[in-house]
């Protein structure tokens, strides 16, 4: 089992590096990783300088991306922030598989009673449009950093509740897992050795798929004010604030959403290419539900 | 086919009786009193005491659920902690400039998708296809309040051909409407073309690969019959259904679109009920919102079934 997933990887990896846009996909993502890990040491000058001269600059020398209305290094701002997005887009989704995997697992395993209750519950969750319930959330628990990540964890939880279900459901009927069941071995036992490593595929595809969405709603969420708060920067709010300057200062909406678009296309394109190997069959469920904000 | 609706029926009313209880657990989750927080600095212990009993605050949980829900089912959401309004008619006052938005945005989607989809299928691997691909990937990636920022720096910046933002009634003023629902739509509608557009091309390159595709061409009918008499008809039947679901969470309002635009709808509502911390009437809206998803999922899956026999003997 263990050698055949070796093989399931390196030919994963195999058939990513013969994939120019999926390359290309990990490299934008490499470097914003160096970028929201070292984006601090990285900014030209500190995010909250403010220099009331250097007002509504645009792009030079000094100033690459300009400056904003109080005069501050866009770049700089910019720079910093991808830590914001990559933070909350790994925590949120992290939420979300963690939460979601275990109702997915539980409900697709005993099915009965706990999967139609469990699998009901998700159902109401994705009854709502995924912004709506986000800003809902935030909006009842305080917009801020952590509750922005909770709220997006929360709208994503029932995409991989149904994921990992259906992976479950056609596990459990194997060969393997009804001798597992036959000598005996405990539920516990059965879902870690059997049922896990053979749904990892389509949960890895969602993972990374649902990464670009949570980027997306993080800006989304940051744009009407829900997101971290200022004077920290985040891009979906740099874009709320330059709005009002577009006719004029143009670097102030274009820098702050092509970082956006930049991240979410490297997610989509690193996602797309892991669906192709590891799972071609699988749904784009994340496309299917990317309600428009 | 009765049996299917029924069975449908029953479900959406199980999943919207729990959207009420989600809806209803929002107000408890917020730190506090909520009358308190929503009246901030213009509190008065009349008010106050007025907007609890009102919102039935001074039951207990389990009273104030089965109150809500009694309520919501004769069309009483409560009142707004702002104005004092029913949040029936506030929400339903800004329904038709979500509609008029949300049908715009999919009729450019669909105009969009359509021929794009199926000629990148029927052409696949060609030129066309490539660049419907590179559109599709681009749709799914681009935010649609960035793209709309560029079309309003484009558009009414450099250009000068439509305003910037604001609304017109379609009742009032088509050619008014007409100048300020353009961007907004387009914004919207583009993103939602390419996402049909991919459902568009992976559905009728599935079909072609049928054998009774491959029997119309083996009896030596020309493409173009083989693709409007038997393709599309099959490969348009699960793009329905992507189409009313994106219908449906457009209905939901476009909440960033719409604060973008200043677009007097039911997500520019659900902002200023955030802003406002008007609880009532964001519960209102959201619940709206749920209500009307549920009900487009439920006709789409009934049509579906009437288009496609197979589903309702699953």
């Amino acid at each position: 089992m263990s050698a055949a997933r070796d093989s399931q990887a390196r030919r994963a990896l195999s058939a990513l590096r013969h994939d120019p846009p999926a390359v290309a996909g990990a490299v934008v993502l490499l470097a914003l990783v160096v970028v929201g890990t070292a984006g601090r040491w990285l900014a030209p000058a500190g995010v909250n300088d403010v220099d009331v001269d250097q007002m509504l600059h645009p792009p030079s020398w000094a100033h690459p991306f300009g400056t904003d209305e109080l005069g501050r290094d866009v770049l700089s701002r910019v720079l910093v922030a991808a830590r914001v997005s990559l933070e909350v887009g790994v925590v949120s989704v992290g939420i979300a598989l963690l939460v979601g995997a275990g109702i997915g697992l539980v409900a697709g395993y005993y099915r009965g009673w706990v999967d139609n209750v469990l699998m009901r519950g998700m159902d109401v969750l994705f009854a709502f449009p995924v912004l709506l319930l986000a800003v809902a959330i935030v909006a009842v628990l305080g917009p801020g950093l952590l509750t922005a990540m909770i709220a997006i964890g929360v709208v994503y939880t029932p995409i991989f509740a149904r994921v990992t279900r259906a992976g479950v459901l056609s596990v459990r009927e194997q060969v393997f897992v009804r001798a597992a069941v036959s000598i005996g071995a405990s539920d516990l036992r059965i879902i870690r050795r059997h049922v896990l490593p053979n749904i990892a595929a389509p949960l890895i595809v969602q993972t990374s798929l649902s990464l670009a969405f949570a980027i997306l709603s993080e800006a989304a969420l940051s744009f009407l004010g829900l997101g971290i708060q200022p004077p920290a920067p985040a891009w979906g709010r740099m874009l709320f604030d330059g709005r009002g300057f577009v006719t004029e200062a143009w670097w102030l909406g274009f820098f702050p959403g092509a970082a956006i678009f930049l991240t979410v296309l490297a997610f989509n394109l690193v996602g797309d290419a892991l669906r192709d190997v590891l799972d071609p069959r699988q749904l784009t469920l994340g496309e299917a539900s990317r309600s428009t904000t | 086919m009765s049996r299917f609706v029924l069975r449908r029926l029953l479900q959406s009313a199980v999943v919207l009786l729990g959207v009420t209880l989600v809806v209803f657990l929002l107000l408890q989750l917020v730190p506090g009193d909520p009358v308190r927080v929503a009246l901030g600095t213009r509190f008065d212990p009349q008010t106050y005491e007025a907007l609890r009993t009102r919102a039935g605050l001074d039951r207990p949980l389990v009273a104030q659920y089965f109150s809500y829900v009694g309520r919501a089912v004769t069309g009483d959401l409560g009142v707004s902690f702002r104005s004092g309004q029913p949040v029936t008619r506030i929400v339903l006052e800004r329904l038709p400039a979500t509609l008029s938005l949300a049908l715009t945005a999919v009729l450019i989607a669909v105009l969009v998708a359509f021929p794009l989809g199926v000629l990148a299928a029927v052409r696949s691997g060609s030129a066309l296809d490539h660049a419907a691909r590179v559109f599709s990937q681009f749709g799914v990636s681009v935010p649609d309040f960035w793209m709309g920022i560029m079309g309003i720096l484009l558009f009414a910046g450099v250009l000068g051909w439509l305003p910037p933002s604001g609304y017109v009634p379609l009742t009032e003023d088509p050619a008014g409407w007409l100048a300020h629902v353009l961007l907004p739509a387009a914004t919207v509608g583009l993103v939602t073309a390419s996402i049909l557009t991919r459902f568009i091309r992976s559905s009728v390159l599935e079909v072609l690969s049928a054998d009774y595709v491959r029997t119309a061409e083996a009896k030596g009918l020309r493409t173009r019959v083989v693709v409007l008499r038997h393709v599309l008809r099959n490969a348009l039947i699960p793009v329905i259904t992507v189409v009313a679901v994106q219908l449906a969470s457009l209905l939901g309002g476009v909440i960033v679109v719409e604060v973008l635009f200043a677009w007097p709808g039911i997500g520019r509502l659900t902002y200023d009920a955030v802003q406002a911390r008007d609880y009532p009437v964001l519960q209102g809206a959201v619940l709206l919102v749920a209500a009307l998803f549920l009900l487009m999922n439920l006709l789409v899956d009934i049509l579906y079934a009437r288009l496609d026999p197979r589903i309702t003997a699953r």
